[in-house]
């Protein structure tokens, strides 16, 4: 295929055609609107205006479309290419879905933060149809007819009155050679949604087959020919160092090939740790050779950090701090909620309430543990550029340069698709540890006489566990007032901070008078965080709603309906909450939930059975689940049945894999719930592996989790995201309507509870 | 020390260290990439091979240990998919991220073929130890479901 790099003349024509041996065409789009967004830090793009290629119409007049975004089992391999496809108008039986590499015409390439549809759904969209439009010209030349009498299908042009159909393939050479259509043309040709065929439709995952009959489908599966496997050995502690190691004891083991002590490379959550890395013929013989490692290491000042002393600091911190009116800045690396909020007087209104509750809450750092452990595969060759096979969410020619200490422009990156993200993969040290480790493998080889060869980087559980970026703890200290009958008068939140999130711009934030958030911070803190799935509210969610709950109770009325009370009564003048919440959307999923739930006639339940509910705006989409427990003797309880409203706008892409995303949610809110949480002792994480670290397991499933998709009058989000958090406050409030019993704390395993 | 390991029926020989497990001489020295590491002590099950048709935790089964016994993994179902499992897991679209589904598929073959009809509690028994981080659970006990019963039809 011609490179096609040039920048377009004219913004409006858009869409690029090139010609391709064999008798094919290939379309690509530009796309101004995805360069803004998505650089570093927020500002310019790193990319300039180029030539996408995403359609190849191949002679037998089936149709390769690319899948731009690497895939973690979200979807999105098959998600993307559906919008180009349907609009294309093609069968998705004549589509073969191929993974794109890391290319700047590609745009943005990235998942996290439920971004990809959004950003990506008018664009894709815009590829088909411009491609449909051109096939629609040509024929329209072909047979000197009008365009408006022709229709496609199933990859191919008809005008039915003359009886005549000409197959995309048959017109590819009369495509290349026309000039493309301008924005408003592609955009006018866009086909009704009612007529969507395959947008919406249950396509199902493009690797199944592979992924069934155990072909290599994932990172870990990549194994170019002649590779070695590394593994790297880090401190236990945050931060330190290697001081010396028994390299050369090391080296003359069984299969062992190098060994290398390495400094650090300082780049945040992006750099390289100090460590030592082990080379070896295959995995085992390397990581058995850990056995034998003896590393003198230097801890550093981590050493001296633990959960207890963190949460010691924060009951003191909200004892001093927690009634101060002012709000204190947030910390650096707060997420989702920036700075505090101070909104009417809290304080005062306290004073004057007719009730007050007050409640401590608590959330630990977690894990993301996907269930493959990090890897990547790279190869440092003579001419010192770098070829990289990458299971990550985020992926960046940076981050394998940095540490192979080259340039990004001689790194090669190639999308692989991962066992699972979850977050974990939106940081890329893994990258980093294989660019240094390829390098210098390549270079001693090269020093010796011996050809380079591709090095495999593998982690183990262990390692994973032990070297994440955990999801923030959070300490709340709350305090509410009620009027006489029951109304929300007052709220406030005090978060002892350890990088966690602020939530400064929560529901009931916008729905009743007073509100105040402020935090201060836990110091010194230092273990490394990041985003877990729902990184904004996947832990404030189970706190507020559940605090919301007590509020509800205190004022002896129904948690459903309370909430729908607040929601329909914003404070004037309404600040609302950031990010554009919508209350008549919220109500809409709660009031679908407490329908499907058959939530007012729960009174009918058997003792020690109750259904709780709890909501969520998360990534611009709204949920609302209800759940219902039973709670046997010795605290074991049962999640029975759930029912979740989602409201992600006017479009479900794919309605099986947005279903099996929600009810996935709820079983990881499940393992959040019950059994997980990171802590610290000595500077190091004290959980090794799923023994200490369970994950919901198959019998502790509800028997159904009924998923309705509200479809509003709204541009289409992602979902990835919003369905996992409300999951864990839904449960919580159904343990108390059982039991009486308000938990707040997780994971409820530290109270003494466990799955039936 | 060599070996000699029935795999999926054919016989090959492999000179590996006895206290190599199972499961890095199927991906790494017989370049089965099929069967998966999670966590190497047993508790996820992504690892989960058959040795004479019993479920078997390949991270912890040293390769000494195997003798002459049969060992399936997820490349002995049929490459074609046809086996009714495979068929109900493509038809109910199990797989999210699909790394444990290797595992989850012996495990339930194990299943079905001293059980042809399971209840949700038999399945709930039997495909507990392995993990799915996605959660695909419910699907995974639906197929099954749908795999027995169309292997009772056959």
């Amino acid at each position: 295929m011609k490179d096609s790099m040039t920048l377009p003349l004219d913004r409006r024509s858009f869409l690029k055609v090139t010609a391709l041996a064999g008798g094919g065409v290939a379309i690509g789009l530009y796309a101004p609107s995805l360069v803004q967004a998505q650089g570093p830090g927020g500002g310019a793009a790193a990319w300039s205006l180029a030539a996408r290629d995403y359609i190849t119409v191949h002679p037998d007049n089936t149709f390769s479309i690319i899948a731009k975004n690497p895939e973690t089992g979200q979807g999105i391999r098959h998600a993307l290419p559906q919008l180009i496809a349907d609009e294309f108008d093609v069968d998705w039986s004549q589509v073969k879905v191929v993974q794109a590499d890391l290319d700047p015409k590609y745009g943005p390439q990235s998942e996290g933060g439920s971004r990809a549809t959004p950003v990506n759904y008018d664009p894709m969209r815009q590829v088909g149809a411009g491609g449909r439009l051109m096939m629609v010209t040509a024929a329209a030349q072909q047979w000197n007819v009008p365009a408006s009498e022709l229709t496609t299908g199933r990859g191919a042009v008809t005008h039915a009155s003359s009886k005549r159909t000409a197959t995309y393939a048959s017109l590819a050479a009369r495509v290349a050679a026309m000039q493309p259509p301008s924005a408003d043309a592609v955009k006018a040709a866009y086909k009704n949604p009612a007529n969507f065929a395959i947008i919406g439709k249950p396509i199902k995952g493009v690797d199944n087959v592979a992924i069934v009959t155990g072909k290599p489908a994932f990172s870990l599966d990549i194994e170019p020919e002649g590779a070695l496997c590394a593994v790297f050995e880090k401190c236990p502690v945050f931060g330190g160092k290697a001081v010396s190691a028994n390299l050369d004891e090391i080296k003359r083991l069984p299969g062992i090939r190098h060994a290398f002590l390495v400094e650090a490379i300082p780049a945040g959550n992006n750099g390289l740790a100090s460590g030592v890395f082990i080379v070896g013929d295959h995995f085992w013989l390397a990581n058995n050779a850990r056995r034998t490692l003896k590393v003198v290491w230097d801890e550093g000042p981590v050493a001296t950090q633990s959960t207890v002393g963190y949460t010691a600091m924060a009951k003191r911190l909200a004892a001093e701090r927690a009634s101060a009116p002012a709000p204190a800045p947030a910390p650096q690396g707060g997420r989702g909620g920036g700075g505090g909020a101070a909104i009417g007087d809290a304080e005062a209104a306290f004073k004057s309430a007719a009730k007050v509750i007050e409640a401590e809450y608590y959330f630990p750092l977690l894990s993301h543990a996907p269930l493959e452990p990090q890897n990547s595969t790279a190869h440092y060759t003579r001419d010192g550029s770098l070829e990289i096979w990458s299971c990550s969410q985020t992926p960046a020619l940076a981050h394998p340069a940095r540490g192979a200490g080259i340039e990004p422009s001689k790194v090669t990156m190639h999308l692989v698709r991962a066992g699972g993200g979850f977050g974990r993969r939106l940081v890329n040290d893994y990258d980093v540890e294989a660019g240094k480790i390829a390098r210098l493998v390549s270079e001693e080889r090269m020093a010796a006489g011996l050809p380079t060869v591709p090095v495999k980087l593998v982690w183990t559980r262990e390692d994973d566990m032990t070297h994440d970026q955990y999801r923030p703890s959070g300490y709340h200290f709350f305090k509410a007032g009620l009027d006489a009958s029951g109304k929300l008068v007052a709220f406030r939140d005090f978060v002892a901070s350890a990088n966690s999130v602020v939530p400064a711009n929560e529901f009931p934030r916008g729905f009743v008078e007073n509100f105040q958030v402020t935090s201060a911070p836990v110091t010194p803190f230092d273990i490394p965080t990041g985003a877990l799935r729902a990184p904004g509210t996947n832990g404030v969610s189970f706190v507020m709603q559940s605090f919301i709950d007590e509020i509800a109770i205190a004022a002896g009325k129904d948690p459903l309906q309370y909430r729908l009370d607040l929601l329909a009564s914003p404070v004037a003048p309404a600040p609302g909450t950031a990010g554009g919440f919508n209350a008549a959307r919220a109500r809409g999923v709660l009031e679908a939930v407490r329908d499907m739930s058959d939530w007012n006639n729960r009174g009918r339940l058997p003792a020690g059975t109750g259904k709780g509910v709890a909501f969520q705006f998360a990534h611009a989409g709204y949920v609302a689940y209800v759940a219902e427990v039973t709670v046997g003797a010795n605290k074991r309880i049962a999640v029975n049945r759930a029912w979740c409203a989602v409201d992600v706008g006017r479009q479900i892409i794919n309605p099986l894999h947005s279903t099996n995303l929600v009810q996935g949610a709820f079983v990881e809110a499940m393992s959040h719930m019950m059994g997980w949480q990171i802590t610290i002792e000595q500077g190091r994480v004290v959980q090794k592996n799923f023994n200490a670290y369970q994950p919901t397991r198959m019998n502790q499933v509800p028997a159904s989790i009924e998923v309705k998709f509200l479809q509003t009058d709204f541009d289409p989000t992602g979902l990835g995201e919003p369905a996992l958090p409300p999951a864990i406050p839904a449960i919580a409030n159904a343990l108390f309507a059982a039991t009486g019993a308000r938990i707040r704390t997780v994971p409820f395993g530290d109270e003494g509870y466990a799955w039936t | 020390m060599v070996y000699s390991l029935s795999v999926n029926g054919r016989t090959q020989k492999v000179d590996v260290q006895p206290e190599m497990p199972l499961l890095w001489v199927l991906r790494d020295v017989l370049k089965l990439k099929g069967t998966k590491f999670g966590c190497g002590v047993g508790q996820c099950g992504a690892c989960t091979v058959l040795v004479n048709g019993t479920p078997t935790r390949a991270c912890l089964t040293n390769v000494s240990t195997v003798g002459t016994r049969q060992v399936t993994t997820i490349e002995g179902l049929p490459a074609d998919a046809s086996h009714p499992l495979q068929r109900a897991w493509l038809e109910l679209d199990v797989p999210q991220c699909g790394y444990c589904q290797a595992g989850q598929l012996m495990a339930a073959s194990a299943l079905l073929a001293r059980n042809p009809a399971p209840t949700d509690a038999d399945i709930d028994t039997a495909m507990s130890g392995n993990v799915c981080r996605c959660g695909t659970y419910m699907r995974i006990r639906e197929a099954i479901h749908q795999a027995a019963r169309a292997g009772r039809r056959t």
